[in-house]
């Protein structure tokens, strides 16, 4: 089996002050993934080097990590498309907590304050609603975000202002908002026409490239800025009422 | 010397954020929004294994469907082994769930109406499977995860590990855990709680199953005592990627997909399931459309007889699903399309598909009454991880994850009512003493001195219980598997850790989850020794024994932790009483009037794909 080196970004807490490189040579096939790399380092060589992973399927959103400086899933990145060997870092603008694990802290609770549930008065009782495939095709692709995390390591603004909500979380406000059942956008609006949301953003597009799962968060961003304006708008036109905050 | 860094107290304490977790923390809010839920998990709750489910969620929601059909579906897939009253139970709650989590959001596939779609599964008579395109798990999840932030009852304990359960005299008073991030431990008192961990597919090593799905809870249940019903049935989903066991969904053959042996022939039809169907026409229990532990063993014989197809990662049959179409695939099957391309280097659209059986789901688990309570006070379980009475021998796809939400709905209610009751806490000496108890392996693996490590000792228990304990079993290959678990357990007692730190040390918890698993592995061992018979899932290769026997084996097992080698196993009745025992019967063997496809869906699937 050929084998390739890879250089590891280590950190542990209690006992670096601060990132090292380490060098470990795999041995690999053409189905090996960067996971299956990782693991075959823990079990043989250094079983103190710490990773997320769990459904190897792309799926679970655990495993995102730096590839030669490039933010993918290990699980579906492979070996075989690196055959001068690689590198990998953790997740780019997320603090380190150890090896390739970040804290995604402040990701959730960007995602938690755009309010990403259904907002509405009242359900059809005891059926479904209605939504023909035409009204699910508007907000689905924005829905298959699996909250990786990758996207926000490739946001330049993220990295300068970790307040900025940031692709993923702005996307999913669209997703809502773009929903037939939904009622709420006015609520997650606030949010979004502020500092930290939509405004935010530069326009970079890296995170649309990045998405493993080909969700666009650049264009949810894209449509945030002209629902935000709309949204103005609509309130300089109505007299006595406030802008929504 | 170990100590307790902080204890937390609460009222509901839910150990597992995947669908039946989440399910019974909402409920448990919604039953009394003045308690205090908190919600526990190994992984973010968007990780947990539930994601991975790709065909869809079981309900009768057309007018020609009957809660008689899907409850016949059930029990017979079952093997008669499912207790009637809650299969019962499950019909009649199915369809308001999956309601419930429309309202709630979820994206689920639509006919040009607006109505929610539905399609074929095996073993179900209707189409009756709710879907979300082919990531029906990942939607109901992350609906579920979305959703849960709605409810400022409920508060997260993300990437904890459960270490233990404190129970003294049946009461449980809380549990013991680790908090990942700092490795601090932590105390967590509640006057209920919900065990919703999951099951234990990577016991073995061909599986489906993500890297947390390692038998925690259920273990934790067993070593305190609690009875782990029915662990010999262990599913082996038919349609697994080589090599990884990447699950491919039964949805591809409920769209038409077709399984060919190496000349290219159905063999399904000499396995009791034909007569053929045309390629992409499928027929309802027929063929491709039969039960998974049928389909399963098939394979394995067609395999024995030379007959499937090698590939570089072992043996394999195709599925071929290339006369659906690409517009249609990419409609129904897209993250099949993604998953065969990165994974096995096939485009669907090109060229099949190939597969072999994977363990997927454990149908056994911690034993619950209907009402998901455990024997021991304040203990109950939910999902993957319990045996509330619904799979028996053998679950049909789709029917776990309305499981999920029927019973996470009941578990919470439940945990809720109990924790609403006034009741005695424990006193400070008492949990004192279960901390030090708990804490005692833990203390022994951090000052072992051994020179055993965790890794090579769970590739051999994953080799071991995929040699004995397969999709075939015998007394000798049983034994062989017992006695290999019993010698990994007196080497894991020399484990040393290769990590002393304390942050993120997923050493210790890979080492902690092995422990778990040779528990989990020696009930479900001792429970196939045991069970003198061939039922659904569990099938025995010795002459008289390749039969189901209903006069001896018409019983649940319950297996028993005991300290010294195997289990101990009682038997349970079942409950037979709406529908007694029958033949199970699929593909051209059904009676008259059952056979047919149903009525066909008006736009299932679109004319102009194929």
């Amino acid at each position: 089996m050929p084998t390739t080196e890879i250089r590891l970004q280590r950190y542990r807490p209690e006992q670096d002050n601060a990132p090292h490189w380490q060098d470990f040579r795999v041995e690999y096939d053409d189905s090996t993934s960067v996971l299956d790399a990782l693991e075959q380092i823990k079990a043989e060589q250094d079983s103190s080097v710490s990773y997320r992973w769990s459904c190897r399927m792309a799926i679970c959103g655990s495993c995102g990590v730096m590839v030669d400086g490039v933010p993918k899933l290990g699980c579906k990145t492979f070996l075989r498309d690196y055959p001068k060997g690689l590198t990998l870092a953790p997740l780019s603008h997320f603090p380190i907590e150890k090896d390739l694990i970040v804290d995604m802290s402040r990701f959730l609770a960007h995602l938690s304050a755009i309010k990403p549930y259904l907002i509405a008065e009242a359900a059809p009782k005891g059926k479904p609603y209605r939504q023909t495939p035409a009204q699910l095709a508007r907000y689905k692709q924005f829905s298959n975000c699996i909250n990786c995390g990758l996207c926000y390591s490739a946001c330049p603004q993220f990295g300068l202002k970790p307040d900025f909500l940031g692709p993923a979380a702005i996307a999913l406000a669209h997703r809502y908002n773009l929903d037939s059942r939904d009622q709420g956008k006015s609520e997650r609006m606030a949010q979004l026409n502020s500092d930290n949301g939509v405004w935010g953003c530069t326009f970079v597009g890296y995170c649309s490239t990045v998405c493993p799962k080909g969700v666009d968060p650049a264009a949810a961003v894209n449509q945030g800025k002209i629902a935000s304006t709309l949204d103005g708008v609509i309130q300089w036109f109505k007299p006595g009422k406030e802008t929504s905050k | 010397m170990l100590s307790l860094a902080k204890t937390i107290t609460t009222d509901v304490l839910v150990v597992g954020g995947g669908g039946a977790g989440l399910r019974s923390a909402i409920a448990a809010c919604e039953t009394n929004p003045k308690l205090k839920v908190t919600l526990l998990s190994k992984v973010y709750p968007m990780r947990s294994h539930t994601v991975a489910a790709e065909g869809g969620a079981a309900a009768v929601t057309q007018a020609h469907d009957s809660l008689q059909a899907h409850f016949d579906d059930t029990v017979s897939g079952s093997d008669w082994l499912a207790d009637q009253s809650v299969v019962d139970y499950f019909v009649k709650h199915a369809f308001d769930e999956l309601v419930q989590l429309e309202h709630w959001g979820c994206p689920w596939s639509r006919q040009p109406s607006g109505d929610v779609q539905v399609r074929r599964f095996g073993g179900m008579k209707t189409e009756r499977t709710w879907f979300a395109a082919d990531k029906t798990g990942f939607h109901i999840l992350h609906t579920l995860f979305q959703t849960s932030l709605k409810y400022s009852g409920i508060q997260r304990l993300d990437e904890y590990f459960l270490l233990d359960l404190l129970v003294h005299e049946q009461r449980c008073y809380g549990v013991l855990a680790i908090d990942i991030a700092s490795g601090d431990l932590v105390q967590i008192q509640a006057a209920s709680v919900i065990l919703a961990t999951g099951g234990a597919g990577r016991l073995y090593q061909f599986n489906t199953n993500g890297g947390i799905v390692t038998g925690d809870g259920m273990a934790l249940a067993y070593r305190h005592g609690v009875a782990l019903r029915d662990m010999e049935f262990v599913q082996y989903h038919p349609t697994g990627l080589p090599g990884s066991g990447i699950l491919i969904t039964e949805a591809c053959r409920g769209e038409g997909g077709i399984l060919l042996n190496k000349d290219g022939y159905r063999y399904l039809q000499d396995y009791g399931l034909g007569p053929e169907t045309p390629p992409g026409q499928p027929q309802n229990k027929t063929m491709e459309l039969g039960p998974r532990d049928k389909l399963s063993q098939a394979f394995w014989h067609e395999q024995q007889q030379g007959r499937t197809i090698q590939h570089p990662q072992g043996e394999v049959v195709h599925l071929d699903l290339r006369h659906l179409g690409q517009r249609y695939l990419l409609e129904r099957l897209p993250f099949i399309c993604e998953l065969a391309k990165a994974y096995v280097n096939v485009d669907p659209v090109k060229s099949p598909i190939p597969i072999r059986p994977a363990v997927h789901y454990t149908m056994g688990g911690i034993l619950t009454d209907a009402n998901c309570a455990t024997s021991i006070r304040g203990l109950y379980a939910v999902g993957e991880c319990a045996s509330v009475g619904l799979h028996g021998a053998n679950r049909l796809g789709s029917n776990s994850l309305t499981e999920l939400l029927v019973f996470g709905k009941v578990a919470g209610r439940e945990a809720a009512r109990l924790a609403s009751e006034p009741s005695q806490p424990a006193a400070d000496s008492l949990l004192s003493t279960l901390t030090t108890q708990a804490l005692a392996p833990l203390q022994q693996l951090h000052n072992s001195q051994g020179s055993e490590r965790w890794q090579p000792l769970r590739q051999q228990l994953a080799a071991s219980m995929e040699q004995g304990c397969g999709i075939y079993r015998s007394e000798a290959g049983l034994k062989e598997t017992l006695t290999c678990l019993a010698q990994l357990k007196q080497r894991y007692q020399q484990l040393r850790l290769g990590d002393s730190g304390k942050a993120f040390n997923t050493d210790l918890l890979h080492a902690l989850e092995l422990g778990f698993g040779l528990d989990v592995a020696e009930a479900m061992c001792q429970a196939a020794l045991e069970r003198k018979e061939s039922r659904g899932a569990h099938q025995r290769q010795e002459p008289g024994l390749t039969n189901r026997n209903d006069q001896d084996f018409l019983r649940h097992s319950l297996a028993f932790y005991q300290t010294r080698p195997g289990a101990r196993i009682e038997w349970q009745a079942v409950d037979t009483s709406l529908s007694p025992p029958a033949e199970r019967l699929y593909g051209g063997q059904r009676p008259r009037g059952q056979s047919s496809a149903g009525q066909q869906p008006t736009d299932n699937p679109p004319k102009e794909s194929r």
